[in-house]
């Protein structure tokens, strides 16, 4: 904890600097920086195999870096592709799962009610539909006020509509929770209807960033997202295909 | 969309029509109750299994009274239900039932408190640590191969003939598979549900009580229905040495007078003793359970 390179340097958001995680001889990640700061909304985008995920597990300690250097605030919480509820606990004791003290479900109610859950607290998660599952499992990733939020995928397993109504939600709550996000996905749509800005990830590296300063409605039919959305599948190199 | 058909084209000149080219079979669902119900439906339902799993051992005794009945079986060999259950009120009446079967379930109880205890109490260790892993689990799998009635000779050697083998015979019936089920069930836990939980900020012992006990449980449940079952058959090993009580004792002393009834009055409480650790287990895992989708037989 003495050494140098272990103490922080932002008080806020991420950093990441130089990293590179390898497996095997195929390098994932080659020197990669990224930058989030407070209460903004990054999306990673990318193709699957990219290592996208790679990055997150990286941010979210569930793998350390072979080179160079992560710096992330203590409170995280992760919201995975599946929801990864423990399937013998009610979704109350689901939610509660990382909360101590005396009003621990007083929380995780309040949570439940942010994700529009209010009532299902004593529901058992095989009785779930997958939207309602995957808000439970947003739930506990807000419920103890984290400083990043780190999303993989979230929503990648849902229905269209279902998707939709999911952002919607995100817009609602990103209201009430001030956490850095990160949300990693390989759906323009959803890059172009969340972020504040969209990164691109190509060859273990962040290549394009594209800032956006779009309205909710601009957003969903504009000119300036249909450019975005161009812009976006020739980073991705997709142009001509759609 | 929808207007894309799957059909063949029809060439104008072909006799067979359109109908009988698609295939015919075809399937319509409607709710359970709405099936006309007739009276053998009626009678069906009333009489459909009404006595659960018992259905069928209930048959087999009253078919086997039958044929004792009408002279198949001859007595000597198998005695009806009615006689033996003649037989075990007289042996009750006696007095030499009650104690023997108290004695026999004595036995059982500690052997099984034991053999749990020494189980679970490794397969945790097993199960969490990878020291107690290489402690435990090259003892747990030569044991696990050695069959249970091979090691009596041996611990009649040790421990001699008097209930310290006995028990300890049961113990070891119980103990090894619920070493070797629990040990699996820890290690089995979904990795990914581990991982989640750590993301949450839980501290360890709420991941074990939380995560890896309730995912370890269904598991656990099978290591003690295998305890119950080997103990069963450690109590039957057990007592057929040098016993002068219990119920293997019953049995061995009616063996000699060639007494079959007494006989079978014993295997039958064996069985039901079989019967009742099954129920048991059975009533945990539907109580502990409840949270699992498993699949309902038709």
């Amino acid at each position: 904890m003495t050494s140098p390179a272990a103490t922080p340097r932002l008080q806020t958001g991420v950093l990441a600097e130089q990293v590179v995680r390898r497996f095997g001889d195929r390098t994932v990640l080659d020197h990669l920086d990224l930058r989030i700061e407070d209460e903004e909304l990054v999306v990673l985008l990318g193709p699957s195999g990219c290592g996208k995920s790679t990055l997150l597990r990286l941010l979210a300690g569930l793998d350390r870096p072979d080179e160079g250097r992560i710096e992330v605030p203590a409170k995280r919480a992760v919201v995975f592709q599946g929801d990864r509820l423990l399937p013998w606990q009610r979704v109350l004791r689901n939610v509660t799962l990382g909360l101590r003290g005396p009003d621990a479900d007083q929380r995780a109610r309040k949570a439940l009610a942010d994700v529009h859950l209010a009532g299902r607290e004593k529901a058992w998660p095989k009785q779930l539909s997958g939207g309602e599952a995957q808000r439970v499992a947003l739930a506990r990733a807000l419920v103890a006020e984290p400083e990043l939020v780190l999303l993989d995928e979230p929503f990648a397993a849902l229905d269209a509509i279902t998707r939709l109504r999911m952002h919607d939600l995100v817009r609602e709550l990103r209201r009430n929770h001030h956490a850095a996000m990160l949300l990693v996905t390989h759906d323009v749509d959803e890059a172009i209807a969340l972020a504040d800005r969209i990164v691109v990830m190509s060859n273990g590296r962040i290549g394009d960033t594209h800032r956006v300063d779009l309205s909710t409605a601009d957003r969903a039919v504009s000119v300036a997202r249909e450019q975005l959305r161009a812009a976006l599948l020739v980073d991705l190199g997709l142009a001509g295909q759609h | 969309m929808t207007d894309i058909s799957l059909v063949p084209v029809l060439i104008p000149s072909d006799p067979v029509p359109a109908a009988s080219v698609r295939s015919q079979s075809r399937e319509v669902f409607l709710p359970a109750h709405s099936r006309g119900v007739t009276r053998f439906g009626a009678l069906r339902h009333r009489f459909h299994w009404p006595l659960g799993i018992y259905t069928t051992p209930l048959l087999i005794v009253v078919l086997w009274e039958i044929l004792g009945r009408v002279g198949v079986l001859p007595p000597t060999y198998a005695p009806t239900p009615t006689e033996i259950a003649g037989t075990a009120v007289q042996l009750w009446q006696d007095g030499s039932l009650g104690p023997d079967l108290a004695i026999s379930l004595q036995r059982a109880g500690i052997g099984l408190a034991i053999g749990l205890s020494v189980g679970i109490v490794t397969g945790v260790l097993g199960g969490f640590l990878r020291r107690g892993e290489y402690l435990f689990n090259g003892v747990a799998q030569i044991l696990n191969t050695i069959p249970l009635l091979a090691v009596l000779p041996l611990m009649i050697v040790w421990f001699g003939i008097d209930e310290l083998t006995k028990v300890l015979l049961i113990a070891f019936g119980a103990g090894v598979p619920m070493y070797l089920n629990l040990f699996a069930a820890i290690r089995n836990v979904d990795q990914r549900l581990i991982e989640m939980a750590r993301t949450t900020g839980a501290s360890t012992f709420r991941i074990v009580t939380r995560v890896l006990v309730p995912g370890a449980l269904p598991g656990f449940l099978v290591g003690l229905r295998f305890s119950l079952a080997y103990s069963v058959l450690g109590l039957v090993a057990a007592e057929t040495v040098n016993a002068n009580h219990g119920l293997g004792f019953l049995v061995t002393q009616a063996q000699t007078y060639l007494q079959t009834n007494q006989v079978f009055v014993g295997l039958v409480i064996y069985s039901i003793l079989g019967l009742i650790a099954d129920q048991f287990v059975r009533i945990l895992e539907r109580v502990l359970l409840r949270w699992r989708p498993s699949y309902e037989a038709v």
